[in-house]
């Protein structure tokens, strides 16, 4: 059968579409080479929710919990021991910011470092709608007089004298 | 001609500067928040003999030079000679031997010649994560008060030694 280029390209937009928010929202579970048990499920989730967040500073663009870098499995490894002690998820982000700087949260804090960050889009949106907005507001201005109405119309054919033959 | 025909050449050299400057930058070197801060708290084992220690008090009073390496570390051993000669020059070096073997790292010693003044044993890496290490080899310079000065991540290279490491080092040097 030959394969339609289209339909192949359907395809893997809905392939992609199903695919993909299921993969978002599952995310890869904590490799099973570390067995990892902890008192509560509270901090379990605790824990599963915080290795989600940091990002691997080895392999930049993974979080922990998709990295297997060995950076990443020591990591992972103090980050459960520090939860099964008791810390706040605030306590273990600071003890990681602190070591990696603000680059290993995924969402950045709001600082004057990252003022561009958070509000670069948002101005680029801005100026650019601006910009539309200018240029269609003088495109407009630059059209020729309204359409005649249909009265108007008549009293053109009229004027010009088109019904001096007795036919409109 | 009229200004709005160069309008788009304009914004297209503007892109080009940006990403040029984008392209330059080297997204694997991170700012270390460690800088201006004092050493993080060690106590390790020395790599040569299991039973003496090596801890971070003993930074102080000194301006030295705190490498993080490994045998299995490829870059390591092509940063090693430049090691040997800021050492000629000077310069007290400290290494933390990065979750390594004792065996290894040995004999990376014994075949390509020790730098260093002292050698801590990290082998469970937990000293390397208190240092922010995430891409051996780093290096570090510390002040007489034990303050992280400058780093630097992957290989010190001659040029780095005279632009960066030995004028610095001299300044610390100088300072009472």
């Amino acid at each position: 059968m030959k394969s339609h280029p289209m339909l192949l390209t359907l395809l893997c937009v809905a392939a992609t579409m199903f695919i993909a928010p299921t993969a978002l929202f599952a995310g890869p579970t904590a490799p099973t080479m570390e067995p990892l048990t902890f008192d509560t499920p509270e901090q379990e989730a605790r824990y599963q929710n915080l290795i989600r967040e940091l990002r691997c500073t080895v392999c930049q663009n993974q979080n922990l919990i998709e990295s297997n870098a060995p950076l990443a499995v020591d990591l992972r490894r103090q980050i459960s021991l520090m939860v099964k002690d008791g810390a706040e998820n605030k306590e273990v982000v600071d003890y990681m910011v602190a070591r990696y700087g603000d680059f290993v949260l995924f969402r950045p804090p709001m600082n004057r470092t990252t003022y561009l960050l958070w509000f670069g889009p948002g101005a680029l949106l801005l100026i650019s709608l601006s910009a539309l907005g200018l240029i269609l507001y003088r495109r407009r201005s630059q059209l020729g007089p309204a359409p005649l109405s249909e009265d108007e119309q008549q009293r053109l054919r009229r004027l010009l004298g088109e019904d001096r033959g007795g036919k409109a | 001609m009229r200004l709005r025909f160069l309008l788009p050449l304009f914004a297209f050299f503007a892109l080009v500067g940006v990403l040029w400057i984008g392209l330059s930058l080297d997204p694997r070197t991170l700012p270390s928040p460690l800088i201006g801060k004092p050493t993080p708290d060690f106590d390790l084992p020395q790599l040569h003999d299991p039973q003496a220690r090596f801890a971070s008090t003993e930074l102080q009073g000194e301006v030295a030079l705190i490498n993080v390496w490994a045998s299995w570390c490829v870059t390591c051993r092509q940063e090693h000679p430049f090691l040997a000669q800021l050492r000629r020059a000077g310069v007290p070096i400290y290494g933390l031997n990065y979750k390594d073997t004792r065996t290894d790292a040995l004999r990376f010693l014994a075949r390509y010649g020790d730098p260093y003044d002292a050698i801590g044993f990290d082998e469970s890496g937990m000293v390397g994560i208190d240092f922010g290490v995430y891409a051996t080899p780093e290096t570090f310079l510390v002040d007489r008060q034990g303050i992280i000065r400058f780093k630097h991540i992957g290989m010190i290279t001659p040029d780095i030694i005279e632009t960066k490491i030995l004028p610095l080092y001299r300044q610390l040097e100088a300072e009472s």
